[in-house]
């Protein structure tokens, strides 16, 4: 994506081929990506309470603009006019870093998402590991917030955040591992590329169960009901978040929807056929619009757990990662591993 | 064998899926929630709302200064003084509700001989500021006359159950 528009700067507009000029290509692909990235934030945060309130019979936010449209930048507004509070006994430098941190990592794991053939920022031979890495670090973003807050919610609720998120890291791991051997490489454009030729090929049909280990991991990855432990309104008023206002709190809500928004991607991409359309004849359509459908079902499912699923103790939170989904991902490794070995289909 | 057949449905997630599908049933099942700044809901004749003073078709005050709405009010939120009038009928010269004190029930317009004080049908009187909610003499007949209408219909359509 960033040599194409390089290449198509230097013809254009007859240019010298320089360090600078591919630094400014660089610059706009990211903006490229990132400006409707926050957009479509903004919107599916209106999406996903239009949904819930659906499920529950409301009406959901309907004022703000047509049918509340604009209902989030509404509220972006609102928090960018509030003061941030910083607790007398906050650690001050980490206490502002945390959020950025938490931000700046969900969207910087959408450099190696593809948006079609060739349309990622960073065409990663890693991608994968490189998705997994991010959503790791993701981690500090939240038990920096939770030190520094010097509070015991915040504290705890960032500690069960940590735990959770590197209990469900480890199953998310091996389900990627079977989409792996599948495919033959860690390159996100390659995971899509071997899905290609209709909804016969797509990678759910095959790896069905992953694909469940693979959803609820991404619930409690990014705190979504039923795992939002977290924030546990009732026990731990808003955990982590929970000294937080304006701004910050801003960073710490658009970076989670940010990272919900790249697991549904993920899904999306691994096991949805990514850019590719469901039947050929609808191959017209540009590969980012199928993308974005495939990426706004996969949170619409999403969506709808956390109206129907009543929250998870903490223990069984645990004991659903350890003793569940750790043996059953295990399991299916090795048998799905055996399967492609005895039936010859492991790439070459 | 039911501890197979308990495992085998969390297994199969059934009641997860099941509860998928029954939401997404409700997801398109019409709206219960009316859309009310814009759409409101019925009230009943005898709906206890913001308070109002009433005056005769001929503009005279109701009110007689009798104060059994200000012995009777449980909250103590009315406060009212009297003196005679130039043409000797005896009429309030300060009739108050604390909004804030008031608690609704009604007690005042059922004490009320003359139907002066009455709750209408408002309850959208929400303020900024705590003294707007000191009513006074002029607000209470200010409201009578902004809702004497919907005021009169209420008890027209009340008094055969009274």
């Amino acid at each position: 994506m960033v040599e194409a528009f390089y290449t198509w700067l230097i013809q254009t507009f007859e240019l010298d081929p320089t360090a600078f000029l591919y630094f400014v290509s660089i610059v706009a692909m990211i903006l490229v990506v990132t400006l409707p990235l926050l957009i479509a934030v903004a919107f599916i945060v209106y999406f996903d309470r239009k949904i819930w309130a659906a499920v529950q019979m409301r009406r959901g936010p309907n004022v703000v603009g047509p049918f509340g449209l604009l209902q989030s930048f509404a509220d972006g507004m609102k928090l960018f006019l509030k003061e941030t509070i910083i607790p007398a006994g906050a650690n001050k430098v980490i206490f502002l870093l945390a959020p950025m941190i938490t931000f700046t990592l969900a969207l910087i794991a959408w450099a190696v998402i593809p948006f079609g053939e060739g349309m990622a920022i960073a065409n990663l031979n890693v991608g994968i590991l490189y998705v997994l890495a991010i959503s790791s670090l993701g981690v500090y973003g939240i038990i920096m917030s939770g030190w520094a807050s010097n509070s015991r919610y915040a504290f705890l609720g960032s500690l069960r955040s940590a735990a959770q998120m590197v209990s469900y890291e480890v199953s998310i791991g091996f389900v990627l591992v079977c989409v792996l051997m599948a495919v033959g490489s860690l390159n996100l454009s390659d995971v899509v590329l071997a899905q290609e030729g209709g909804v016969l090929n797509w990678y759910i049909w095959p790896f069905l169960p992953i694909y469940v280990i693979f959803f609820v991991s991404a619930l409690a990855e990014t705190n979504r009901p039923p795992f939002d432990l977290p924030e546990a309104e009732a026990e731990l008023v808003a955990g982590y978040q929970v000294e937080y206002s304006s701004m910050a709190f801003a960073l710490f809500f658009l970076g989670e929807y940010a990272n919900i928004l790249l697991m549904s991607a993920m899904m999306a991409i691994l096991f949805f056929g990514g850019w590719y359309a469901p039947i050929e004849a609808l191959d017209f359509i540009p590969g980012w619009i199928w993308l974005l459908i495939k990426t706004v079902f996969g949170f619409w499912m999403i969506s709808m757990v956390k109206a129907f699923v009543p929250r998870y103790r903490y223990d069984q939170l645990m004991r659903l990662g350890w003793k569940v989904f750790l043996p059953i991902s295990l399991f299916l490794v090795v048998f799905y591993a055996g399967v492609m070995l005895y039936a010859g289909w492991l790439p070459k | 064998m039911t501890s197979l057949l308990r495992s085998a449905k969390s297994l199969l997630l059934l009641e997860f899926l099941s509860a998928f599908w029954l939401s997404i049933k409700y997801m398109v099942a019409p709206k219960v929630t009316i859309n009310y700044p814009f759409e409101k809901g019925p009230l009943s004749p005898r709906f206890r709302g913001e308070h109002a003073l009433r005056r005769y078709a001929n503009g005279e005050e109701r009110c007689i200064a009798c104060k059994l709405c200000e012995a009777i009010c449980p909250a103590q939120a009315i406060t009212i003084e009297a003196e005679p009038r130039e043409d000797g009928s005896r009429r309030t010269t300060r009739y108050d509700i604390d909004m804030t004190k008031c608690i609704y029930c009604g007690f005042c317009q059922e004490a009320c001989p003359v139907d002066a004080i009455v709750e209408g049908p408002n309850f959208e009187f929400a303020t900024e500021t705590r003294a707007e909610l000191m009513y006074d003499k002029d607000k209470l007949l200010a409201n009578g006359e902004r809702w004497e209408r919907e005021i009169a219909m209420n008890i027209a359509a009340d008094a055969p159950y009274r």
